[in-house]
């Protein structure tokens, strides 16, 4: 544990890809297999799941220090993270003491936290505060961020395998694909893992996605006299050079049919197999050997081609149905799932990633000819000019997508997020212009400063009538230098203060952006907004110049 | 609410019946001065009177034309209605509590203050009174210090490991106070190793107050100024290993090219809001060394009750906090309105 907690150190420490990589080589190297699996699952974003819930962890830090309530939750509020906070909170050895013998990273996981579970509440507390007396504070806050289920690491997933690569002697795409799929954090695993023997191979193992660079930048560069539009031709060149399909909303997956079975896993290597068994069963009809590349996504009728009626639901829908565990009728009914295949990658056995798109776009039609109902090519979108997709890309809110996709033809299938052979070109998001009204500070790099924003708008008929009604949070989209200035501004302006929650001085108009809104009874302004952030400061507008809620309102009732 | 002795208004801290203001932000006659920091120093009083100690430092600050008289610690002088005298504050070179007594009542205004011992400036000293002037700064219980011989061997530590890859340590601190603070601690740290003391660079902005604390007869490591057209060459770099002390302002400018490419040069901050991790990553620093003028969360509480107090008046950072912690533990106490610096400045 002593040396993951130097690791992490040396990681938070360094900005430099290098100095991270070295330092991870460093630790792998020394680290004994078994801590180095568990390390590696931190490290590539796997966690514990949640051992003690926040307010346990509450619970556990009064029966070890003194601490009201409300203290607590100042000090929360100004660190913005619940580990850390108790952490500081507690304190317990300073530099200069002798730290307990550490405990090596495995142990501590099998051994100590995952034995909490199935534990009553006082044994938990007791066994908790034993096993961290006199534990440094960076053990302690890894610890605590492991039972809460927090644990994440500013190391990304391609330094991690790079380093692994690097002290292993195998290429990086070799150490990246066995990184996919089930990763078991044992000793058995990490040295497979490391091994220079290629000759296992995993049958449920996915291949590393290739991710999508959006095309358009928020804001155009500054000098660029033209459309959006004008700007994709220019960066694309010309049309005749790309393939366009519709951006699903969905959940980015990879269907595979190999030796016999189906493994379904999420970009987020979730292993969604068991959960969606109408997509499981369909996919056991496909030819043996074939992996596909698409999109999971909740569809009322038949397929997507063009004469078939029906069409994708609300992302919420697949939202809500990923996160049952029991399928009964009424869900199986309620909300079925259909796959939307973008991409071949495997076909007989054979690898297709280095293959240019189009042959891999013919052997995905080949596999899917006799695909059961749900399993689907995404459809190719037919055009001449940018102006013409562009114009297709208007309809996308009317389809339920997200915009669309392009793909240089004859481009090979990549790993990770290259820009240059695949960009996502989404439609500009709905705006409405409303009023800063509360403010609190925000999480992680943002402890301390105010920039968790609530919104409001009008509920008169005209703006700048009736009363101030909040209708959306937004934390992010200003720059650091904005969040300063407001961070400034809400604390000399502030009316009341609810906990860490300022209520400020109607003043300051922000465009907020959001993909989508729809009408909500769990909000009291009515009205839900998905993805909303501030997309400029209206600093031109005063507060009579917001929005209202009638407007709101509308945008909302004419998506749904 | 305030006491008959201490009023704050928009001007600043008044005291009606000594006809002054303590720290006054807006033109008044007659300042009564805790320290130099800016914040609590302004330019543009009619005059000024503060702690001996403190008078060079704020000659430095206010300019030759100022007038500025200087009381010793502890000695009484009269004005207009009320007895003023200064008292260690322990903030940094010359800081000083107010103490104003009229007619038996006492009320003292401590300005900036810490209780952790540090050689560059006379200890905090408690004063009993009725009334108590409290900053609260880091009025929040995660707010704790370790002893500034641990930070100290932290940095060195640091300065060691970036000596050995050849690499340009440069540490960021206030002008005045933490830069000198830092250059006493690192003296006693390698005394206590017994290594030879060792010269650091400065940056031109913290010299004069280094000035003042040699003039002073603090005993500091020897520093250099950074010469305006001294560079890193290519190969030749002067500054390879070496520390340099410089202003928060400074990192991040352009001035810092002269240390050679990013990855030659580590950087850090020596602040009390290194504590968070949080901060320390977003003002961008390597590493983040917690060591603070002002008092920790333990130090202010016991400060309060010590001065025997009936109410305390808690000004600039988390004042609401502190307040609300010491009514409920029977001490009278609100949070008053300041023009104080609180979250980032220190």
């Amino acid at each position: 544990m002593r040396a993951f907690a130097a690791l992490f150190e040396r990681l938070d420490r360094t900005t430099s890809t290098d100095g991270k990589v070295a330092a991870l080589k460093a630790y792998f190297e020394s680290a004994d297999p078994a801590d180095a699996a568990w390390g590696l699952h931190f490290l590539a974003g796997g966690k514990l799941k949640r051992l003690l819930p926040s307010r346990r962890v509450r619970e556990w830090l009064r029966s070890r220090i003194d601490i009201e309530p409300w203290l607590f939750e100042e000090a929360y509020a100004s660190v913005g993270d619940l580990a850390e906070t108790v952490t500081l909170l507690i304190d317990a050895v300073i530099g200069t003491n002798e730290p307990p013998a550490s405990v090596g990273l495995r142990d501590w996981v099998e051994g100590r936290l995952l034995t909490l579970r199935g534990l009553d509440s006082a044994e938990q507390d007791a066994r908790l505060t034993e096993w961290t007396g006199g534990l440094p504070r960076e053990q302690l806050f890894l610890i605590l961020k492991m039972v809460t289920g927090a644990m994440r690491i500013g190391v990304s997933r391609t330094t991690v395998e790079r380093a692994i690569a690097e002290m292993a002697g195998v290429e990086q795409s070799v150490i990246a694909h066995r990184l996919m799929g089930d990763r078991e954090p044992t000793a058995g695993f990490f040295e497979r893992l490391i091994s220079t023997d290629d000759a296992d191979v995993d049958a449920g193992r996915p291949y590393p996605f290739f991710l999508a660079s959006p095309i358009v930048p928020p804001e155009l560069p500054a000098g660029f006299d033209g459309t959006e539009t004008d700007f994709v031709a220019r960066e694309l060149g010309d049309a005749a050079d790309w393939l366009a399909e519709w951006k699903w909303d969905g959940i980015r997956a990879q269907l595979i049919k190999r030796a016999g079975g189906v493994f379904l896993w999420s970009r987020g290597d979730d292993n969604l197999t068991e959960r969606l068994p109408e997509l499981t069963e369909a996919a056991a009809r496909l030819p043996d050997g074939s992996v596909l590349d698409g999109e999971v996504i909740c569809w009322h009728g038949n397929g997507p081609e063009e004469d078939h009626p029906g069409g994708p639901m609300e992302f919420g829908v697949l939202q809500r149905r990923i996160g049952r565990t029991q399928i009964g009728p009424k869900i199986l009914s309620a909300a079925p799932v259909a796959f939307l295949a973008y991409d071949a990658l495997e076909s007989d056995g054979a690898d297709l990633r280095l293959s240019p798109l189009e042959e891999r776009r013919n052997a995905l039609a080949s596999i899917l000819t006799h695909a059961p109902a749900r399993l689907h090519a995404s459809p190719i979108i037919p055009f001449e000019s940018w102006a013409q997709l562009a114009a297709e890309r208007e309809t996308s809110r009317a389809r339920g997508v997200e915009g669309v996709m392009l793909k240089r033809r004859g481009s090979p299938y990549r790993s990770g997020r290259r820009r240059g052979d695949w960009w996502k070109w989404k439609i500009e998001p709905l705006t409405i212009d409303a009023v800063l009204v509360y403010a609190q500070p925000g999480h992680g790099r943002r402890a301390g400063v105010m920039t968790d924003y609530t919104f409001a708008v009008w509920d008169g008929s005209e703006p700048g009538e009736g009363r101030l009604v909040t209708v959306t949070k937004a934390y992010t989209g200003l720059t650091d230098e904005e969040f300063a200035e407001m961070d400034r501004w809400i604390r000399r302006h502030t009316k009341e203060r609810f906990g860490p929650v300022r209520q400020v001085e109607p003043a300051h108009v922000f465009e907020i952006a959001f993909d989508s809104a729809r009408l909500s009874g769990r909000h009291k302004s009515g009205v839900a907004l998905r993805f909303p952030r501030m997309k400029r400061w209206r600093r031109d507008l005063g507060i009579d110049g917001a929005d209202t809620l009638e407007a709101v309102l509308a945008i909302a009732g004419g998506e749904s | 609410m305030a006491s008959r002795l201490l009023q704050p208004d928009d001007r600043g801290i008044a005291c009606p019946l000594g006809r002054f203001w303590i720290d006054p932000w807006k033109p008044v006659p007659l300042a009564v001065v805790t320290h130099g920091h800016s914040d609590h120093a302004r330019p543009g009083m009619g005059r000024y009177i503060a702690a001996e100690p403190g008078v060079p430092v704020l000659r430095k600050r206010l300019g030759a034309g100022a007038e500025i008289t200087g009381v010793p610690y502890g000695e009484v002088v009269r004005l207009a209605d009320v007895e003023v005298s200064f008292h260690p504050a322990g903030h940094c070179l010359g800081s000083a509590q107010v103490r104003v007594e009229s007619g038996g009542e006492v009320a003292v205004a401590a300005g900036d203050y810490k209780r952790a011992a540090d050689p560059t400036c006379a200890p905090f000293e408690v004063v009993r009174c009725d009334t108590f002037v409290t900053e609260a700064t880091f009025a929040l219980p995660i707010y704790r210090w370790y002893p500034a011989a641990v930070i100290a061997g932290e940095i060195l530590d640091w300065w060691d490991a970036n000596r050995e890859s050849g690499r340009v340590s440069v540490l960021s601190a206030y002008a005045l106070g933490k830069a000198q603070r830092l250059l006493a601690e690192l003296a006693r740290a390698l005394d206590r190793r017994r290594e030879e003391r060792r010269r650091v660079f400065t940056h031109g902005a913290l010299e004069p107050m280094i000035g003042c604390y040699r003039d002073a007869g603090v005993d500091m490591l020897d520093t250099w100024r950074i010469h305006e057209t001294s560079r890193a060459r290519g190969r030749s770099n002067p500054f390879a290993g070496q520390l340099v002390l410089a202003t928060p302002s400074a990192v991040g400018s352009p001035w810092m090219k002269r240390f050679g490419p990013a990855k030659s040069v580590e950087t850090a901050f020596a602040s009390g809001w290194m504590r968070v991790r949080g901060v320390r990553r977003r003002r961008g620093y390597d590493r983040g060394f917690v060591i603070s003028d002002h008092a920790d969360w333990p130090g202010l509480v016991r400060t309060c009750i010590e001065t025997g107090a009936s109410h305390v008046l808690c000004t600039h950072g988390n004042s609401g906090t502190l307040a609300r912690y010491l009514r409920e533990r029977g001490v009278g106490a609100s949070p008053i309105e300041t023009a104080y610096e609180t979250e980032e400045a220190e």
